[in-house]
């Protein structure tokens, strides 16, 4: 087999970013989904376990982002901050017709990461007051429910479509590599990151 | 890098601050948003409802799994303070004087179904059957989903809309909505109507239900109990 060219593209601490938030989404999702949607909740059952796990994973998931930035390559995640928050004119005509070199991600992947960022305050915020409005009913108001509903169901179209982006589509599906062992395939790279992928000094192993 | 006529610009974080700031002062727009989206999916059946939360119903339980309807072993029992205890099986409920009611639920944590639909008996036709004793005071509802219970002073029980119901929008009570009868009190929140009934007990002095135990009102008016109003 010839020698396949890589480049790195995450580091170990945006990988371990991604992860720590992959894993506590798909926890909060089944247990939610398990408490939210009338079947699964009288096929599942156990109510107050899937509550437990729901708040529990929430914590450890807020936990875990402080800690894997806090010990982690900072450097490396200001780099990614602004990449992903500077736009250029190629950005602005990859939204309008998916044909402009982009960077090391493109404007959907920019748009994706702020979208889940926001996303992640929202049920943060309105988690914690359902919570406490359990307990202090100055902190429960009616539409708090509503709005970690909604959130839900957008998070899962959002989801869906990233995990159908990251596994299934053929042009895209070899991104995957880059968040599970951090390089990508260099061919691939130029075709659809060039803009990043002349920046960085292949390295071959 | 930067192209001529168009400088980077940072949307990256305009977009994050936007949705930040959309889903914040949704606190603000979001019953106003679901009056509109509502008639949009309250036409879901409640087999649908079985599926997904459709038309605003949300289930809660207390335990592992829900109680299940054998209508040829389940039984409701009225008995306590009585001149004759009295075991009702499902047949015998729907001989009863039957009742129908369109009005709206409300449960305590902020969600409402409006136009409910429901079908079944007043408390009195069931009284009547055992006979209360003078020292009657309150109602002790028990679910078959222990140890959920709850309980109404005879007053209340006995408000006109007040329904041990079997239906509901036109169809049997369904599993997660309390088959085959749960309690029904519009005026006050969900979590005094019990599920999965099984037995009444009437009582001089009017016993602390399940939520009333984690500090929930034992009156539970609607808008005025629970920190509402």
């Amino acid at each position: 087999m010839a020698e396949q060219r890589r480049l790195l593209r995450f580091t170990r601490t945006e990988r371990a970013l991604h992860w720590v938030h992959a894993t506590a989404f798909l926890v909060l999702l089944a247990t939610g989904l398990a408490l939210y949607l009338p079947s699964l909740a009288e096929l599942v059952g156990r109510r107050p376990l899937l509550k437990n796990i729901h708040v529990y994973t929430a914590v450890a998931w807020a936990v875990a982002i402080v800690v894997v930035v806090v010990a982690g390559d900072r450097r490396s995640l200001r780099r990614t901050l602004r990449e992903i928050d500077v736009f250029d004119r190629d950005d602005r005509d990859w939204l309008r017709r998916r044909q402009a070199p982009q960077g090391r991600f493109n404007a959907g992947q920019k748009v994706n990461a702020a979208i889940t960022a926001a996303f992640a305050i929202l049920f943060a915020v309105s988690g914690t007051l359902l919570w406490l409005g359990e307990r202090d009913t100055r902190f429960r108001f009616a539409q708090t429910i509503l709005i970690h509903d909604w959130l839900t169901q957008i998070s899962l179209l959002l989801f869906l479509g990233h995990l159908y982006l990251a596994v299934i589509h053929p042009s895209t599906r070899h991104a995957l590599n880059g968040m599970t062992r951090g390089w990508v395939d260099a061919e691939w790279a130029e075709r659809h990151h060039p803009k990043w992928s002349g920046d960085v000094p292949p390295e071959t192993r | 890098m930067a192209t001529e006529g168009f400088e980077p610009r940072r949307y990256g974080r305009r977009v994050f601050l936007g949705v930040l700031a959309g889903g914040l002062t949704s606190f603000a727009w979001a019953p106003a948003a679901s009056r509109i989206l509502a008639p949009l999916t309250s036409g879901g059946s409640q087999l649908l409802g079985n599926i997904f939360p459709v038309g605003g119903w949300r289930i809660y339980t207390i335990s592992g799994s829900m109680p299940v309807f054998d209508p040829a072993s389940w039984s409701l029992t009225v008995d306590g303070l009585v001149e004759r205890p009295v075991t009702l099986t499902y047949d015998d409920l729907r001989r009863l004087p039957a009742a129908e009611q369109v009005s709206t639920f409300h449960c305590v944590t902020g969600w409402t179904v409006r136009n409910v639909r429901w079908r079944g008996i007043r408390l009195r036709h069931v009284l009547d059957l055992a006979g209360p004793l003078r020292s009657a005071r309150a109602l002790r509802f028990v679910s078959g989903e222990h140890p959920y219970e709850d309980s109404l002073t005879i007053d209340q029980a006995l408000l006109p809309d007040v329904m041990l119901a079997l239906e509901l929008d036109g169809s049997p009570l369904s599993r997660p909505h309390g088959a085959p009868l749960r309690l029904v009190i519009p005026e006050m929140y969900g979590y005094k109507g019990v599920k999965w009934l099984e037995r009444i007990e009437v009582v001089a002095e009017q016993p602390t239900g399940f939520w009333e135990n984690l500090g929930y009102d034992q009156d539970a008016w609607v808008g005025k109990s629970n920190g509402y109003g």
